[in-house]
């Protein structure tokens, strides 16, 4: 019987559905770890890169330090980030997310910055002559206008997220990244294949995902072209 | 804060600093890793951004590999040509990682910053008579330079820090501090190499971002090395700032 069925476990193939049969259970809950991290990660980046898009737009004795301090972070390994972050959090996700939610930080407030900046001073002056205080102007005005570019942002935010978690197999919170480390230790060559497999995939669904969130967000961009089109199509 | 005070102690040690585990020789390995990986990758990137640039195409895959590189897990890569068939070559697993992780930045960026060349001093530049070769070298070149030196500047930061990852996988370099360091379980072993580690990828950051302002410096000194001084093409040449797209941390 195990010279059938675990034949491919036993020669150590790179490809085995044996592997995926048997450990299905280990497969989902790595997945389901990766994709918590990575959502709360990129959650947590959007709700801290708004206000600080904000104050640097706001100030420009803001601007500076922020967009400088998120470049620097940017700049330090994920190795070492999610190593100085360990005394702070013990051995936790909290070392992982707080990593990620850091270099997310440096695209998304780039982004929301980019995308305010882009919104035209027409649609601004608009909506203040028909009477929009401040707040109202940047929620019903301002942020749909930017919302294009902070989509973009928050793609690769997650994209990037999703491949960075995987390190954080050193701390034992790396999702997928937990099976490859344990695969690099035990020469599963199924096991570290699957994992990485299913992590590139991961990144991918997540961005398709996004791009139509962003679609249905947006609905006019795609209107306006249906349009022209059309329009196109009449003449 | 007990950490911190372990921490100094940990890096105040001598022992700590010579032999083969030493600071000082992991950081030579990882600095002979990086130079080696970006030498590598910018004999390979470089002169296919310059064709490609010059020509015009394959712009699509420039953009669709800084695209992918994002995608993929470095530490997977690592961890697949470790367990493969190179892996009994050890270092060369590490170095093609690092190499084809090195080869996005550095295409897309020089491609772009070929492609921005005014057209029109490409165009004068062909009236005056100059060769293909002689527009790449002394038109197109020069002014994709800010460019292409971002490119080599985000390479070589990401090989500092993928080459600290790659000591997970058993190669050499300072990360092997920190994976030590988590073996033993000593935390201040694992915070004062993660200190190493980042002040090295902030070293390099700032030595390349020294070396660009020497270069924009010595450009303007030297006036416009194209023909015509026109702002069109000394306004793109100045135009520092990478495609915020191009952007990946390692």
């Amino acid at each position: 019987m195990a010279g059938e069925t675990g034949n491919c476990l036993i020669r150590n193939d790179w490809i085995c559905a044996e592997y995926v049969r048997t450990r299905g259970q280990e497969l989902t809950d790595a997945t389901l770890q990766h994709v918590g991290i990575t959502v709360v990660s990129v959650a947590v980046g959007l709700l801290i890169a708004f206000p600080l898009a904000l104050a640097a737009r706001r100030r420009r004795g803001v601007a500076g330090p922020v967009l400088g301090l998120t470049t620097v972070l940017y700049t330090v390994p994920s190795l070492a980030m999610f190593s100085l972050l360990v005394p702070v959090f013990g051995l936790s996700a909290a070392v992982v997310v707080t990593g990620l939610v850091l270099y997310s930080l440096t695209i998304l407030v780039r982004n929301i910055l980019a995308g305010l900046a882009a919104v035209p001073e027409e649609a601004r002056e608009a909506a203040r002559g028909m009477g929009y205080g401040p707040v109202r102007l940047l929620l019903t005005v301002e942020l749909p206008l930017a919302l294009p570019a902070v989509m973009a942002g928050v793609r690769i935010a997650t994209v990037s997220t999703v491949s960075l978690t995987t390190v954080g197999a050193l701390t034992g919170y790396g999702g997928l990244g937990n099976l490859i480390y344990e695969g690099l230790h035990s020469i599963f060559k199924a096991e570290v294949l699957t994992a990485s497999v299913l992590c590139v995939l991961l990144a991918v669904v997540a961005d398709m995902l996004l791009l139509g969130l962003q679609r249905l967000l947006t609905p006019w961009t795609r209107a306006g072209r249906k349009r022209k089109a059309a329009v196109a199509r009449w003449t | 804060m007990d950490v911190i005070s372990r921490t100094w102690a940990w890096l105040a040690t001598g022992a700590h600093w010579s032999g083969p585990d030493g600071v000082w020789h992991r950081l030579a390995e990882h600095l002979e890793l990086t130079a080696v990986c970006l030498a590598l990758s910018c004999a390979v990137a470089l002169p296919l951004a310059v064709v490609l640039g010059h020509t015009g195409r394959g712009g699509a895959l420039a953009v669709n590999l800084s695209n992918a590189g994002r995608a993929v897990p470095t530490f997977a890569v690592l961890v697949l040509l470790t367990l493969g068939p190179l892996g009994a070559y050890e270092p060369w697993p590490t170095v093609l990682a690092l190499v084809l992780f090195a080869i996005p930045p550095l295409l897309t960026n020089a491609y772009v910053g070929m492609r921005e060349v005014d057209r029109d001093v490409v165009e004068a530049a062909r009236g005056m008579g100059m060769s293909g070769r002689q527009v790449v070298g002394r038109v197109e070149l020069p002014l994709a330079l800010p460019l292409v030196m971002t490119g080599v500047r985000s390479a070589a930061v990401q090989v500092v820090a993928t080459v600290s990852i790659a000591a997970m996988v058993g190669g050499g370099g300072l990360g092997r501090i920190i994976t030590a360091g988590f073996r033993l379980t000593d935390t201040a072993q694992v915070v004062a190499g993660a200190l190493l580690v980042a002040a090295l990828a902030l070293l390099v950051e700032g030595v390349f971002v020294a070396l660009e302002r020497w270069l924009g410096r010595a450009r303007r000194r030297r006036g416009p090395v194209a023909p015509g001084p026109g702002p069109g093409p000394e306004e793109s040449a100045e135009r520092t700032s990478p495609v915020p797209n191009e952007w990946s941390a390692v």
